[in-house]
C-alpha cells in the first residue's frame, strides 16, 4: 500500500495535527505507524472499484430542525471555562504561522 | 457469575418502599469505600451528590409519585458522558477539570427514569484501547483478579458492575469497548444498533462508530436499562427517527425456531478456553431448539484495518478542537501556533497521538484514496457480507474476546497486539448492527469467557432472547 | 481603467473569478439554536455547537437550507442531492479546528448571472458553510503583525453562509462589479441575506490572473479583505497589472493568497502555496445527506419573486424606457419598480413617473409613503399641462414630506393656478421686445436662443408659466 511511512512523513504529519513531539516521540511513532501501516496493507488485495464507500452505517437523509432559537450557554460560566478570557472574549496568543 | 442484587430487584424494592435508595446507594458506596483503591473503577465518585438523589427519591415515593423504572438504582457512568457542572474528562489530562455546561441525553432520561449516578467511570484516553491502561488517571484492576486488566476502553464501567459499585453503568463502544470489558469482567455488555442511543453528549472518539451501552449484571438488566435510554433524539441527527422495540418479551421467548448463524471463515486466533466456550453455546442453542446453521463472511477478517484507518481519521478531526482556547488545558507560548502544538503535545497520552498521527495521515493529500477512501468501500463489503448471511440466519455467535483477561503490561509494547483484541467485535460497528457480550463459561484461571451474539439492525429482540438463552443455560439469570 | 467591455494592459487580458461569501437572513444558526444576530454583546448568541464542546453534534437548519436553494435557483443552478464534509484546520476562530462545508456534493451547481450587454457570467456552485467566529488583534495596530494577542467572539460562529463560486468569465473590472451588485440586488431581493458588505454579510474574494488573449489561463492570486464594490475594481485593477508588469520583467507569477490593502492601494503576499494547509476534508459523520427532492424544489421555484432582470424589462416595458437606463437600474435597486407601475397603472405618465421617483424618491424604501394614487393624480396633472415642471417639482416635494395629499388643493393653496393663453401670449410678447437679437437668432434657427427668450418669460411669471407650452407659442411665431 503506497510508500513507507518515512520520519519525514510522520514529522509532516505531527504538524498537520498540531502535536509537539520530542525525537525519541517520532523515532517511536515512525516505527509503530509504519508498521501498523504494512499490517493495513491486507486490503490492497481486495477488488473495490465497483464499491461504493459507506459513510454511514444506518442510512437516513434530510434530518432538519425549525428555525427556532433555542437556549443559548450562559456567559459567564463558558468564559469561566477558559484558560484566558479578557472582556468577555478568549484570549489567544499573537496569531502567527496560521494566517488564512 | 455475579451474586449482586439486581437493578429490576432494586427498583421494584425501591419504588414500593421495601427498602429505601439511600439505604441502597449506601451499600454500594459501602463497597466502593472498600474496594476503590485496588480497582481504580472511578475517576470521581459521586458520594454526596448521589446520597442527595437518593434522598430526594425516598421524599417523592414517600409521597407517592411514580420515579420510573429506575428508581434508586445506582448507576456509574463512563467519563466521556458529560454531566453538567460535574468534571468529564476522558480520563485525559487534555480536559482535567472541564465542567460541560450541559448533560448528554443519556444522563437526563436516565435520570428521569430515576437513576442515581455515583460516579463517573475510568477509561482509556478518549476511548482508545482495550485494556484501560491508557488512561491518563492509571489503570483501573480487574476486580475478578486485580492481577489482569478489566478490558477497555470501558473498563472502569465494567469493573464498577463487577465489583458491585453500582447496579448498572453505562459504557461507549467503537470498536468492542463495551463487550470486550464485559466479557473479561464477567457482566453482560451491550452496543446497540448505531442510532438507537443518541450520542449527543457523549464526547466523540470516532462518530460513525460510537455508541452508547450497558453493562449489567444480567441480560434482564441490560434490556431494562437500554430501553430507558434509546429512542429517537432530535438533537442527534444521526439518531434513528422510529420507536425502539420493546425487549421484555424476548427474554422468556427461547430461542426454538431461531436461525442462529455460526461464522466458518471467521479470523483465527480465540484461544482454546474460548474457542470451547463458543462451541458449547452452539450446543446449547442448538439444544433449546435453533437451527445452527453456517455461513461465511469473507469480510470479516479485514474488519482490523477498515476500523483501524476510520476510526482514527474520524478520531483526528474530532480531537482537533482540544486546543487550548476555550475550555481545557492550556501551555502558555509566545505564538497561537506553538501554543497549540505544546498544549496538544503534553495533553495527550502516547496512544492518542499515535492514533491522531495514523488518521491525520490517512487522510492527507495524496493518500486520501489509498487509505481512508478504501476502508470505507471495505467497510460496504462488510456490510455487504452480513446482509447476505442475515438472509439465512437471525443472528450470529461468536467470541467477544478472543481470551479471558490478561495481565498488566503483557500488551502495551506492541500496539498491534491490543488492536487484535477487538478482531471479533469491530465489525459491528463498522456495519452499525447490534451485538453484545453475556458471560458463558469460564477458561484460564476460572476467568469469565464473554460470547457474543449478533443481529441486523434493529434486531436486538432477537438478540436479546439468544443472549437471555445463553445466560439460562449458563444458569447466570437470577431474580 | 478601461471601460467596461474592455480592459487590456500590454496585450493582456485579465481572468477573474469571484467567491462571494454570503451570510444567510435566518433566525439560528446552521447546526444550532443559537440567534443569528449581528452587533450583540461578544460571546452571547452561544451553545455547545458553535463553540465546539465536547460531546456537541450538529443539526441542520430547515431554512437555511431553502434559502441557499433559494440562492441556487435564482441564479440558475441545479439543486442536487448533496452531503457535508469536515475542512480541516486550526485557527483560533474556527472553534472545531474544523469547518463543517461542502465539498464533492454541493447543494447548487452549475447556474449563470447575466450582467450588461448580455454577458453571461457562469456560476461553478453555491454551497452551505459554517461561518467563523471573529478575531480582534490588540496593540499592532489592529492587524495580526505585531499584536500582542487576539481576543475571539464566537457569536458569529456558526451562522449559516452560502459560497457562490463564479467561473473564471469576469475580464474587466467594471463586470466584476456588475457582477458583485446584481448578484447583491438578486440576494435582497429573494430575501436569502442582506448581503451588506461593510458589515462583512457578504464577503469577495477575487481569484485573478493575466494571460494574452487566446492563450491559457495563467497562474492565478485570490485577493482576499476586499470591503466593498469600488476596492474590489481597484483590487482586481492592480493585481492584474502588478501580474503584467512581473511578466513583462520575466518572472513567474507564484500562486498565492494576496491581501487587499485600502490604504496604500496594493495587494501584498498573505500566504505561499507552499505553506497552505492540507485540509484533509472528508464526509461529516455527524450529518446525514440532504437530498431537497423535486417537490420542495419546485416549491421553492414557484416561491421565488420577480428577480432584478425581470423587473427591469418589466419596467422598461411600462415606461418605455431603455432596460439599462440609469433610470430603471436605480428605481428597480431601490425595489420602488412595483411602486411606478401601480402608479402608472392608476394614471398614466410612465416616463414622468419613472423620473418623479427615481429624482424624489431616493430616501424612500420599497414601499415610499406617499400613496399610488396622490403621485398618479400629481403627474396627470402635470401632463395635462395643469402644473409646471418646477410647480410639479415642488409639490412632489410637499407631497414626500407631507407622505401624501391630494395635489389639486396643494396646488391650489400654493396658487399654482395654470396661466391661460393670452396671458402667456403677453408674456412672449415682452420677452421678443426685450430681446430682439435673441428673437432673430432663434428664427434664423439657433435653438439655443430659444433658452433666452424662455428664460425671460419665467422670470415676468415668477416661474408660472408652463415651459412647454412657452416653446410651443415662440415655434409658432417663427412659422
Amino acid at each position: 500500500m503506497s510508500e513507507q511511512l518515512d520520519r519525514g512523513a510522520v514529522e509532516r504529519v505531527a504538524k498537520l495535527a498540531r502535536l509537539e513531539l520530542s525525537d525519541a516521540e517520532l523515532d517511536e511513532a515512525t516505527t509503530r505507524l509504519a508498521g501498523m501501516m504494512a499490517h493495513f496493507a491486507d486490503i490492497d488485495a481486495l477488488e473495490l472499484n465497483d464499491v461504493e464507500p459507506m459513510t454511514q452505517p444506518y442510512e437516513l437523509v434530510n434530518v432538519l430542525r425549525d428555525d427556532v432559537p433555542l437556549e443559548t450557554l450562559d456567559h459567564d460560566e463558558v468564559l469561566a471555562a477558559a484558560p484566558d478570557a479578557t472582556d468577555g472574549r478568549f484570549g489567544v496568543p499573537p496569531i502567527l504561522g496560521l494566517e488564512l | 457469575m455475579s451474586t449482586f442484587q439486581s437493578a429490576r430487584s432494586i427498583a421494584a424494592s425501591v419504588s414500593t418502599g421495601e427498602s429505601s435508595s439511600v439505604d441502597v446507594v449506601s451499600q454500594h458506596l459501602a463497597r466502593i469505600e472498600e474496594r476503590e483503591e485496588e480497582v481504580h473503577a472511578f475517576n470521581l465518585v459521586l458520594r454526596n451528590e448521589a446520597l442527595q438523589s437518593a434522598e430526594r427519591i425516598d421524599e417523592r415515593i414517600a409521597a407517592g409519585e411514580q420515579v420510573g423504572p429506575l428508581a434508586g438504582v445506582p448507576i456509574a457512568l463512563k467519563d466521556n458522558l458529560c454531566t453538567r457542572g460535574i468534571p468529564t474528562t476522558c480520563s485525559s489530562n487534555i480536559l482535567n477539570g472541564w465542567r460541560p455546561p450541559y448533560d448528554a441525553t443519556v444522563v437526563s432520561r436516565l435520570a428521569d427514569a430515576g437513576a442515581v449516578f455515583v460516579g463517573k467511570t475510568n477509561l482509556d484516553e478518549f476511548a482508545m484501547g482495550s485494556s484501560t491502561e491508557n488512561s491518563a488517571f492509571g489503570p483501573t484492576r480487574n476486580p475478578l483478579d486485580t492481577s489482569r486488566v478489566p478490558g477497555g476502553s470501558s473498563g472502569g464501567s465494567a469493573a464498577a458492575v463487577a465489583a458491585g459499585f453500582s447496579a448498572m453503568s453505562l459504557g461507549s463502544d467503537t470498536g468492542g469497548s463495551i463487550r470486550q470489558p464485559a466479557a473479561l469482567c464477567g457482566v453482560v455488555g451491550v452496543k446497540p444498533t448505531y442510532g438507537a442511543v443518541s450520542r449527543l453528549g457523549l464526547i466523540a472518539f470516532a462518530s460513525s462508530l460510537d455508541q452508547i451501552g450497558p453493562f449489567t449484571h444480567d441480560v434482564a438488566d441490560a434490556a431494562l436499562l437500554l430501553e430507558c435510554m434509546a429512542g429517537h433524539d432530535p438533537g442527534d441527527s444521526t439518531s434513528i427517527p422510529h420507536p425502539f422495540p420493546s425487549l421484555s418479551e424476548s427474554l422468556d421467548r427461547g430461542v426454538a425456531g431461531l436461525r442462529i448463524g455460526r461464522i466458518v471463515d471467521l479470523p483465527s486466533g480465540a484461544d482454546a478456553d474460548v474457542a470451547a466456550s463458543v462451541d458449547r453455546a452452539f450446543e446449547v442453542l442448538a439444544d433449546a431448539g435453533a437451527d445452527i446453521i453456517d455461513v461465511t463472511i469473507p469480510a470479516f477478517t479485514y474488519g482490523l484495518t477498515a476500523y483501524y484507518l476510520i476510526a482514527p481519521a474520524e478520531a483526528s478531526s474530532n480531537l482537533a478542537r482540544y486546543d487550548g482556547v476555550r475550555f481545557g488545558s492550556r501551555v502558555e507560548t509566545a505564538d497561537t501556533n506553538s501554543m497549540y502544538m505544546a498544549t496538544r503535545g503534553e495533553g495527550f497520552g502516547p496512544e492518542v497521538k499515535r492514533r491522531i498521527m495514523l488518521g491525520t495521515y490517512a487522510l492527507s493529500a495524496g493518500y486520501y484514496d489509498a487509505y481512508y477512501g478504501k476502508a470505507l468501500k471495505v467497510r460496504r463489503l462488510m456490510a455487504q457480507d452480513f446482509a447476505t448471511a442475515y438472509e439465512s440466519v437471525d443472528a450470529l455467535v461468536t467470541p467477544a474476546s478472543p481470551s479471558v483477561a490478561f495481565p498488566f503490561g503483557s500488551k502495551t509494547s506492541d500496539p498491534l497486539a491490543m488492536y487484535l483484541c477487538d478482531t471479533y467485535t469491530i465489525p459491528s460497528n463498522l456495519t452499525g448492527h447490534p451485538a453484545m457480550s453475556v458471560p458463558f463459561g469460564a477458561g484460564e484461571n476460572g476467568l469469565p469467557i464473554g460470547v457474543q451474539v449478533l443481529a441486523p439492525a434493529m434486531g436486538e429482540p432477537t438478540m436479546f432472547a439468544v443472549a437471555a438463552e445463553l445466560e439460562r443455560s449458563a444458569g447466570g439469570n437470577h431474580v | 481603467m478601461s471601460d467596461s467591455a474592455t480592459w487590456t494592459h500590454e496585450g493582456f487580458e485579465m481572468v477573474v473569478g469571484l467567491e462571494v461569501h454570503v451570510e444567510l437572513a435566518t433566525e439560528t444558526k446552521l447546526f444550532s439554536g443559537s440567534p443569528n444576530r449581528f452587533g450583540d454583546d461578544p460571546n452571547t448568541n452561544i451553545d455547545p455547537v458553535s463553540l465546539g464542546l465536547p460531546g456537541a453534534l450538529p443539526v441542520l437548519n430547515r431554512q437555511a437550507v431553502e434559502l441557499a436553494m433559494r440562492i441556487g435557483l435564482a441564479l440558475n443552478c441545479t439543486v442536487q442531492a448533496c452531503t457535508f464534509a469536515r475542512k480541516n484546520y486550526f485557527y483560533p476562530d474556527m472553534p472545531k479546528a474544523y469547518q463543517i462545508s461542502q465539498y464533492d456534493r454541493p447543494l447548487n451547481i452549475d447556474g449563470h448571472l447575466e450582467i450588461a450587454d448580455g454577458i453571461v457570467i457562469g456560476i461553478e456552485r453555491a454551497h452551505l458553510e459554517e461561518d467563523t467566529g471573529k478575531s480582534t488583534h490588540i496593540g499592532g495596530s489592529g492587524r495580526i503583525h505585531g499584536s500582542e494577542g487576539s481576543l475571539i467572539d464566537f457569536n458569529r460562529a456558526g451562522v449559516p453562509l452560502v459560497e457562490i463560486v463564479s467561473r473564471p468569465d469576469l475580464r474587466t473590472p467594471e463586470q466584476a462589479r456588475q457582477y458583485v451588485n446584481e448578484l447583491r440586488a438578486i440576494l435582497v431581493e429573494i430575501g436569502a441575506s442582506d448581503a451588506r458588505m461593510e458589515e462583512g454579510s457578504m464577503r469577495v474574494d477575487a481569484n485573478v490572473s493575466v494571460r494574452r488573449p487566446g492563450e491559457e489561463f495563467g497562474t492565478r492570486c485570490e485577493i482576499k479583505n476586499v470591503n466593498s464594490v469600488r476596492s474590489l475594481g481597484r483590487a482586481i485593477d492592480y493585481e492584474a497589472r502588478r501580474q503584467v508588469a512581473l511578466i513583462s520583467d520575466g518572472e513567474v507569477i507564484q500562486q498565492e493568497t494576496r491581501h487587499w490593502d485600502e490604504s496604500d492601494g496594493r495587494t501584498h503576499t498573505l500566504r505561499t502555496k507552499e505553506d497552505a494547509d492540507d485540509y484533509r476534508y472528508f464526509p461529516d459523520p455527524d450529518l446525514v445527506p440532504l437530498d431537497p427532492g423535486a417537490e420542495w424544489i419546485n416549491t421553492v421555484r414557484s416561491q421565488l419573486p420577480m428577480l432584478p432582470a425581470a423587473r427591469r424589462i418589466r419596467l422598461a416595458e411600462v415606461t418605455g424606457q431603455a432596460a439599462d437606463s440609469e433610470a430603471i437600474a436605480t428605481v428597480v435597486e431601490r425595489r420602488q419598480d412595483d411602486y411606478v407601475v401601480a402608479v402608472v397603472e392608476i394614471g398614466g405618465g410612465a416616463e414622468r413617473v419613472l423620473v418623479h421617483v427615481k429624482e424624489a424618491f431616493s430616501e424612500q424604501g420599497s414601499k415610499p409613503s406617499v400613496p399610488a394614487t396622490d403621485l398618479a393624480a400629481l403627474v396627470a396633472m402635470e401632463v395635462a399641462g395643469e402644473l409646471t415642471s418646477t410647480q410639479t417639482k415642488t409639490l412632489l416635494g410637499d407631497l414626500v414630506e407631507q407622505g401624501g395629499g391630494d395635489p389639486k388643493s396643494m396646488a391650489a393653496a400654493r396658487g399654482f393656478e395654470a396661466m391661460d393663453t393670452s396671458e402667456l401670449d403677453g408674456f412672449v410678447n415682452d420677452a421678443i421686445a426685450a430681446d430682439p437679437d435673441a428673437w432673430a437668432k432663434f428664427c434664423a434657427g439657433d435653438g439655443k436662443a430659444m433658452g433666452a427668450l424662455v428664460g425671460h418669460v419665467m422670470k415676468a411669471s415668477r416661474g408660472q408659466a408652463d415651459g412647454k407650452a412657452v416653446t410651443a407659442i415662440l415655434n409658432a411665431r417663427k412659422g
